[in-house]
């Protein structure tokens, strides 16, 4: 019997628009809850939590973000300060360059993110360290706890 | 003259979807690399200038502050709560309560004492950081059953450690 191999056979093509769409749909999903504001905060930190912790009404006008380590020493502009004294040159470069923008010293504002297990002595010892700069504003960051207990 | 209008010709016609499937590909996998999620974060704010002896006498409030110490034991956790010289344990249900009582009922009246009080905490150097939050979280208010929050104290402070501020 002889076959005959040379029949045109249409290609068989999967119809691709419905894996397009979804495709499409979750790069949409992953665009819409990336949060590039994360990059500043340091995954050394495991902050308190609170029940009352809630984010803020509105944003200050300039921020300052020091991070804390368990061992005292303080992440800030990508570097570390294990002597929180190196810290003044650092932040009145920030003071100066929040001026440049016409934002006054008051109105700069210090988030604070300590480690749970951190010491409160250092913590007040940093404040301190605002303080001299004549920084005054300072939030303390928590983690929002949803359940009380 | 004829006209082929081969159906051939017609298939060839459609786009060739490779290279923007390629592309969407790696979005996505961009996207699912670097997606990560995260608690909710906030805030308490705290505002405190430093004091100098110049401006004491002016910005002294006019009420002494509520005066909450909070020590530490070897470990850093909490060994005592004291309140205006009374010791509350180290329960934090029970400093929560107390400054409940001098908040004094729902109303007018409270809303001004909250607002106008101060409340300073004095810490030992090597209490726990969690320990303060906690503190702090007694003081500023709580949630009630339908889960919103009953603002207590927010002018929060601290004294000097003699090491820091």
């Amino acid at each position: 019997m002889k076959i005959n191999r040379n029949r045109a056979r249409p290609i068989e093509e999967g119809d691709l628009t419905p894996m397009i769409d979804m495709t499409f749909q979750l790069i949409a999903f992953f665009m819409v809850l990336i949060n590039f504001s994360q990059v500043e905060r340091s995954e050394a930190i495991m902050l308190p939590d609170s029940t009352l912790a809630k984010p803020p009404d509105e944003q200050p006008k300039f921020r300052v973000l020091l991070n804390m380590k368990q061992t005292g020493s303080v992440l800030f502009a990508g570097s570390e300060f294990k002597n929180l004294d190196e810290l003044k040159g650092a932040l009145s470069r920030e003071i100066r360059d929040a001026e440049r923008r016409n934002v006054q010293k008051a109105d700069i504002t210090v988030i604070i993110r300590a480690h749970s297990r951190a010491k409160m002595g250092k913590v007040q010892e940093l404040i301190g360290i605002c303080q001299d700069v004549e920084l005054e504003s300072f939030s303390l960051r928590v983690n929002e706890k949803t359940r009380s207990g | 003259m004829k006209i082929r209008n081969s159906e051939a010709h017609q298939e060839n016609a459609e786009l060739n979807m490779t290279s923007m499937i390629d592309i969407v590909f790696q979005l996505l996998v961009f996207f699912i690399m670097t997606f990560k999620i995260t608690a909710m974060e906030g805030d308490f704010q705290v505002k405190m200038p430093r004091a100098s002896s110049a401006n004491d006498s002016i910005e002294q409030p006019f009420d002494e502050p509520i005066k909450i110490e909070l020590m530490a034991d070897e470990d850093g956790s909490i060994l005592d709560i004291i309140v205006d010289g009374e010791s509350k344990g180290t329960s934090f249900t029970a400093l929560a309560n107390h400054v409940t009582g001098l908040a004094g009922p729902p109303g007018p009246e409270r809303t001004r004492i909250v607002a106008e009080k101060e409340v300073e905490f004095d810490c030992d150097y090597d209490l726990r950081y969690e320990e303060v939050i906690a503190g702090i979280t007694a003081v500023s208010g709580k949630r009630n059953k339908d889960r919103e929050i009953e603002t207590l104290f927010q002018k929060i402070k601290f004294k000097d450690n003699g090491k820091g501020n």
